[in-house]
Parts: C-alpha cells; structure tokens; sequence
C-alpha cells in the first residue's frame, strides 16, 4: 500500500474533465431527445401523445444503471460494440431526454392558449407558430427546472464508472484501492462534485425565485 | 439482426430474482419509512430549532444533494471500516440509503410545513398549546397531506436508486441479476428482466402513495364537495 501524494490529486481532477465532458454531451443529446419528446407529448396526434408517454413512463420508472446496462451489452448484442464512452453517453441522454421532455412539456402546456390561437389566427403553421410564438415563452418557464437537471445529470454521470468508464468516481475508486484512504479520496471527489453541482443548485433557486417574482398577478 | 433471444437460462434462476426483488422492496420500505422518520426531525429542526442547529441541517442537506449517492455508498462502505465500524453490505447499503434519501425528504417536508398557513400556529397556541405539541397535531398532519405526491416521486426514485447499491454487493435485484447474467453470459435478456422488475415495482408503489393519499387523507376532490 502507497502512500497519496500531489499527483493523485492532479489524477483526480484530470478525470474530473470527463466528468465535465459526459455531462456536456449527456446535457447536449438529452436536449435534442428531450425536445423530441416535448413536442410529440403536445402535439395534436394522440398516436404521438401515448409514444411520448410511454418513453417518459419507462426511463422515468426504471433505475438508470439498468438502462446503461442495456445500452451498453444491447450494443454488443446487436453487433455494434459500443464500449464504455459511447453507451454513457447515450444512455445518458436517452435518460435525460425523458426528464427534459417532461419538464418541456409543463413549460410549453404554461403558455397560454390565446397565444397559440392567436398564432393560428395569423396563419402561422406548427413550425413557425412552435418557433416564434411558444417556444421563446416557454424557454422563460423552462431555464430554471432545468438548469437544477443538471445538478441530477451532473451527480448521475458518477455511474458510467459502473460500466467502467474511467471519470472522476473511477478515478477515486482506483485511487482508493492503491492507497486505501476512503474518507481523504472520497472526501475530495465529493467536495469536486460539490463545486461542479452547488453553483448550478444556487443558480436555478435564484432564477427560479426572479420568474415567481415576475409571472406573480 | 441475426441474435436469437434466450429466456431460458434466465428463467432458470427465477428464484433467485424473486429473492433479489424482495430484498429490494425490503431495503426499499425499511429506507422509506426510517428517511421519513429523519426528515420530521430534521425538519422540524430546520423549521423551528435553534440557529446553529437550522444550519448544521441545511448544510446536511445541501452537501447530500450536490454529491452523487455512489460517491455515498463509497464514503460509508468502505470509510467506516476504517473507523472501527464492520457493515454487511446490506446494512451499508440501508445507511447510504437513509441518509441520502433523508436529505431530499426534509426539504420535501419543510416545504409541507411552510405551506401550512401561520393562523394554524397562532390558533394552536392561543388553546394552549405548547411548541412541540402544535408541530405534532396541528402542523405536521397538514404539512405531510400537502405532500404526499412528491413524498411518493421521492420515495420511488429511492427505490431505483437502491440499484446501485448492487456495486457493493447488497444482494438486491441489480446485484442478482449481475450474479446471472455473468453465469448465463445472457446479460441483455437478465437485464430486460430486471428492469421489468422495477417498473412494475415503480408501478405497484405509484399506485399505493396514490391509495394512501385517497384513504390516509382524503382525495382533494372528495373534500372540495
């Protein structure tokens, strides 16, 4: 057994920019599916409607290691190695993207209906009328949830060290099981996660708190 | 796709997933109830207890929340030991459980306690009531009808979240269904078992916080008429 040293730390925070990195590219494809999913959940077809409900209903009521689970051996199943990079970021983001769907879904449900008829009254199609009228609306409601999604997209990345991707968790593991100190190596890869998520966490309150301020009658 | 399904060897081991999902309802109730025993303390602390003690909550519940559960389980698995104190993996596994689901239920909680108008306090002391007494029949009984819903989301994402608990080996589902699928070598169709598992299990308790609401406290609408 070896003793921590300088250079362990600088380990660690080298594995925290995959951390940064997964989230990012989990945030970006969350986004994409999740205003898929957004979109299908209020749109006029009920076909549509249920399909958007069940994708929410399953990854919202599954454990999300089992979902990175399945990507990850779904992809040796179906002859397309995926390795451990690229089913995180994939199961990452289909995750997200039922999470971000739902709390899409609320925002654009928040828009008053006069705005959308109003927009139909000047002959605006769905494209244009979703583009210009709800979707800028929406945005307002939408930034404050989501930005505290993060935080949970943040913390979750963790359990890509599960399927064995070397980020910050796995980094600590490995760490530990050189040196075998859990509270010192534990501790800092916590306190890392805490200055990744707590701004997020304070951000989202605050502008949460400025929108009930400005939507209030 | 030229892959053939094999349910087979999975069936097989039926007993043993069987086994697996009882230990997770079990770790998952016990967590439940003991995290929500902790929040009403906690809350009532954060709510209603001296400054220093209001902090010391807040910063629990904010360093638990900006930290990921399996950074948790780590802590607490393999910290303690070291410290003296020997875990099973089960018992580890309902400690990081409690302690992390604690955290989100207290402000859960507190929400519900706030929400609670200020006239109810007042009322409560102007009868004679005294601080501890107020909480305990005026307060919390209105504070927890106001959240029965999130109570119920929170309380189902612990029960997902008990999945991970399978890295340190607490025999659940997920650490059952890992022992089958590195027996079978079918771990796509252990894993689309199991998941199964948990969405009836997330099914069956979704159903219940809404039974519990409708009996425990009488649905909104019944009590509008």
């Amino acid at each position: 057994m070896r003793q921590l040293n300088a250079g362990d730390f600088e380990f660690l925070l080298l594995a925290t920019r995959w951390t940064i990195l997964l989230s990012l590219y989990a945030a970006i494809g969350g986004g994409i599916v999740g205003l898929a999913i957004a979109l299908m959940r209020t749109s006029a077809s009920a076909a549509l409607r249920w399909i958007a409900i069940g994708y929410i209903r399953v990854f919202q009521g599954t454990p999300l290691l089992l979902q990175l689970f399945l990507v990850f051996f779904g992809g040796d199943m179906l002859g397309i190695p995926l390795g451990a990079w690229l089913s995180a970021i994939l199961g990452f983001s289909l995750n997200a993207g039922a999470f971000l769907g739902e709390i899409w879904r609320g925002s654009i449900q928040a828009v008053p209906n006069g705005q959308i008829e109003a927009a139909k009254a000047l002959g605006l199609h769905y494209a244009p009328r979703m583009l210009r009228v709800v979707l800028p609306q929406a945005s307002r409601i939408a930034i404050p949830p989501t930005v505290g999604f993060l935080v949970n997209l943040i913390k979750s990345t963790s359990l890509a060290a599960i399927i064995g991707f070397v980020e910050l968790t796995r980094a600590g593991q490995m760490l530990n099981n050189a040196t075998f100190r859990p509270f010192v190596i534990f501790g800092i890869v916590s306190a890392i996660y805490f200055v990744l998520c707590w701004p997020l966490t304070v951000t989202s309150r605050r502008l949460e708190r400025r929108l009930a301020l400005s939507t209030r009658r | 796709m030229d892959y053939v399904f094999h349910f087979g060897d999975i069936w097989a081991a039926r007993d043993e997933l069987i086994d697996g999902t009882l230990l997770t309802l079990r770790l998952s109730a016990l967590a439940m109830i003991l995290s929500l025993i902790v929040a009403i303390i906690g809350a009532f602390a954060r709510t209603s207890g001296p400054r220093w003690l209001r902090g010391m909550v807040a910063a629990y519940v904010e360093l638990i929340r900006n930290t990921p559960f399996l950074v948790q389980i780590f802590m607490i698995f393999f910290g303690l030991p070291t410290v003296g104190v020997r875990l099973d993996a089960n018992t580890g596994a309902l400690i990081a459980m409690v302690l992390n689901g604690s955290a989100y239920t207290i402000e859960i909680v507190r929400a519900g306690i706030e929400s609670v108008s200020h006239g109810q306090t007042e009322a409560a002391y102007a009868l004679g009531l005294g601080r501890f007494r107020t909480f305990r029949l005026v307060i919390l009984p209105q504070a927890l009808r106001a959240v029965v819903p999130p109570l119920g989301s929170q309380f189902i994402l612990l029960m997902l979240n008990s999945s991970i608990c399978s890295v340190i080996s607490a025999d659940e589902l997920t650490a059952a269904t890992q022992d089958i699928q590195s027996r079978t070598f079918r771990p796509f169709e252990a894993f689309i078992v199991a998941t199964g598992i948990y969405l009836c299990l997330s099914l069956l308790f979704s159903g219940t916080f809404a039974a519990v609401e409708r009996f425990a406290f009488g649905s909104p609408r019944e009590r509008r008429g």
